[in-house]
């Protein structure tokens, strides 16, 4: 009976301890999907509809990355995270690839076992107060009750702003950002303070959303973007090309509509962009026409900006900051070559 | 002379066939097997979290935690560490449970004896209270305490006042703050001389009724110190202490004392609900001591009161106690649902916030569950201790 029980015991270990951490890219293949995580609660940015269908700029993002490695946009299973589980998610391999908005920091890029690979959009963080209490500026607010998303950079700023500032502050906390927008709306706080893109995310959807108004100043700079492990570069670079041809898409013209035709262009950056010229796909580990399929599915960055979070979304949130970087914006991708 | 019994008795310890030694050669096979399935586990995980660059040390204990905790029992700013951000965690849920007990038990007692009322109404009240509210789940009974009852109440420029500068808003309750002079130390000598002074002439009392038969006004002499002791030193020290009145000054009151909003509603919602769980056990308790006793202590002239007291009560607690350490682990563990309704507890300060800011995801929960545990095991011992003393003595 022991002999069997240690067999058995000696038999679960060796094929625990056999579970060898194959490369991110052959996994994702061999399961035919791609695992991302995100926030579900960010209009605009990552939401589900009513349908369960996720939509959003960075769902989009996503979508990019699954079209170019499996030459499917569709094939992604989005597993909702909160602020407080996301870095555990992707530590712990139970997601692919995180596209959250989350900050890029450097104690997050270097000591938490994960990387960032780009910026998806610049953001600050920002203040929402009730247009009742008559603040005009973010210095008014000493002494204010504010609701904040836990484990957030969020969480840190505030606590600096206010030090540096001389002011006292009361901070209530939650894991669960959509409980963070309700103790706001329902009068526990008197002020919500986030990233500025979720803050606009949020206002639209209160009851009352003209009551509210996000005060001018931005207190923090937070680029939001992809994260995945350390220690897999190939997958790295998958992640981080996939927003560079997203971004020098839109630098060349090339969109979802035309891709087709720019096949024949004669600008020697489009066709190597498109893999028409040169090896980019084979490089990256992917097939030639990955960037193809990403602007042909997904769309430009552009494409993706405004029928999210832009003119033909209903956050008609400016490109501002996140314009290219010829536009005057902070968006650029190296060259492709 | 050869001792032929000896070798035999030797061969037979040695034995496999002894039934002892088999049983200690099972047990040792058993204890090494769980040592070697815990040290693969333990090294696995070290060797997977080093693979992946998962922090393993403890050195963000002393790093700046950087964030803002609202209610907070020990000193604690954003400059401290992430170690006293734990502190704070430990206090906070020490505080809840601890009330919680209290509460649960005094609702818990108050039911349980009314569903066993005479009085028809009080008796059908508590049976509904308990079985509405144990069939529950606590979670829902939390969210409906924050979100239906504490939050719909006025903002704090429309703050219902009551006397003594007492404000009722969704931010809270704010209460004067107390400031102590340096006379107040002699109040509280007062209060423990007086205190120590009852237990003594209770201890007295009961020795001169058992030599004598003879009763002294143990509850009267009792009052008089407690109240006495303490106001002759209150008059004598010239008004130890003094009260800060609250004010609302720009968003909030400045200067009172504020309770939380999400530490009233988790004390409530625990209360209310191992509450329930603790009057089944009470009524049960109650009910298993045997009719026999109460008819024998009516037919000694025993009143009423005393019946209860001196003759069921004790019997019953003997009953009660067990389960009702269980309730109070409970009641301790369910604290963690802090989490849900932003209440800074153990888990929402330190698996929370310090979880993700250090991203030390195993140490962070081991330190956690050992918490729990700690506590757990002292509560239980200490209701054992307690049980002991109750539990029936064999003579």
């Amino acid at each position: 009976m022991r002999k069997i029980m240690t067999g058995v015991l000696g038999a679960a270990f060796a094929a625990y301890a056999s579970t060898v951490w194959a490369g991110t890219l052959d996994n994702v293949k061999a399961k035919g999907i791609l695992t991302c995580g995100t926030n579900p609660a960010t209009a605009g940015f990552s939401v589900p509809d009513n349908d369960g269908k996720w939509t959003g700029f960075v769902v989009d993002y996503c979508r990019a990355v699954a079209a170019g490695v499996l030459g499917d946009a569709t094939k992604v299973k989005f597993i909702p995270l909160n602020a407080k589980d996301r870095f555990t998610a992707l530590q712990s391999g139970e997601i692919d690839i995180l596209a959250h908005n989350a900050t890029w920091t450097s104690s997050r890029d270097t000591s938490l076992g994960i990387i960032f690979a780009g910026t998806y959009f610049y953001d600050g963080q920002g203040f929402m107060v009730r247009k009742s209490d008559n603040i005009k500026s973010a210095k008014d607010l000493d002494g204010a009750s504010i609701c904040v998303s836990q484990g957030t950079t969020t969480e840190l700023n505030l606590a600096d702003y206010f030090r540096s500032n001389g002011m006292t502050f009361s901070a209530v906390g939650f894991a669960d950002e959509e409980a963070v927008i309700k103790a706001y709306e329902e009068g526990r706080c008197d002020v919500f303070s986030a990233d500025t893109s979720s803050l606009n995310a949020a206002r639209i959807r209160l009851a009352n959303a003209d009551d509210s108004v996000v005060l001018p100043e931005i207190i923090s700079k937070e680029p939001l973007g992809p994260a995945v492990r350390q220690g897999d570069d190939q997958w790295l670079n998958i992640a981080k090309w996939t927003l560079n041809v997203m971004l020098a898409a839109e630098e060349f013209g090339v969109t979802s509509k035309n891709v087709d035709e720019m096949k024949d262009s004669d600008n020697p950056n489009i066709r190597r962009l498109l893999g028409v010229e040169g090896s980019f796909g084979k490089d990256v580990g992917l097939g030639e026409t990955w960037s193809q399929d990403i602007i042909k599915q997904v769309g430009n960055y552009s494409e993706i900006f405004e029928r999210s979070i832009g003119k033909e979304s209903p956050l008609k949130i400016e490109r501002g900051v996140n314009a290219l970087w010829n536009a005057g914006g902070l968006q650029y991708a190296p060259p492709i070559r | 002379m050869v001792d032929i019994t000896q070798p035999a008795q030797l061969r037979r310890a040695f034995s496999i066939y002894d039934k002892k030694i088999r049983a200690i050669v099972y047990q040792a096979g058993l204890a090494v097997s769980l040592a070697v399935v815990v040290t693969a586990i333990a090294i696995q995980t070290v060797s997977n979290m080093r693979q992946r660059g998962i922090p393993l040390a403890f050195d963000f204990w002393n790093q700046t935690a950087g964030f803002q905790i609202n209610q907070t029992l020990i000193p604690y700013d954003t400059l401290s560490s992430y170690g006293e951000a734990f502190w704070v965690g430990v206090a906070n849920t020490l505080l809840v449970s601890a009330l919680g007990i209290v509460l649960a038990t005094v609702i818990g007692f108050l039911i349980g004896i009314s569903r066993l009322s005479n009085n028809w109404i009080v008796a059908k009240v508590a049976t509904s209270y308990v079985e509405v509210i144990r069939n529950i789940p606590l979670l829902l009974q939390l969210l409906f305490w924050y979100n239906a009852v504490l939050k719909p109440l006025p903002a704090p420029k429309a703050s219902i006042a009551f006397p003594g500068g007492i404000y009722l808003n969704n931010r809270g309750i704010i209460l004067p703050a107390v400031e102590l002079h340096s006379g107040a130390a002699w109040v509280g000598i007062a209060i423990v001389a007086a205190v120590a002074f009852a237990t003594a002439f209770s201890a007295y009392a009961s020795s001169v009724q058992t030599r004598t038969g003879k009763q002294l006004p143990v509850l009267v002499v009792n009052l008089l110190l407690l109240a006495g002791l303490p106001f002759v030193a209150y008059v004598a020290a010239e008004s130890p202490w003094s009260f800060t009145y609250p004010e609302l000054r720009g968003f909030n009151f400045r200067g009172g004392q504020q309770i939380y909003p999400e530490f009233a509603a988790l004390l409530i919602g625990l209360s209310v609900y191992t509450a329930s769980f603790i009057a089944e056990i009470v009524r049960g308790g109650i009910q298993a001591v045997s009719k026999g006793q109460t008819e024998a202590a009516h037919a000694l002239g025993l009143p009423k009161g005393k019946t209860l007291r001196l003759v069921v009560v004790p019997q019953a607690l003997r009953i009660i106690i067990p389960p009702l350490t269980s309730q109070y682990l409970n009641l301790i563990k369910n604290s963690s649902l802090a989490v849900f309704i932003g209440y800074p507890d153990l888990v929402q300060v330190f698996a929370g916030s310090v979880l993700n800011q250090t991203g030390a995801a195993v140490q962070v929960m081991a330190i956690t569950l050992a918490v729990y545990l700690v506590i757990s095991l002292i509560t239980s011992a200490a209701m054992n201790g307690f049980n002991r003393r109750f539990a029936l003595v064999e003579r």
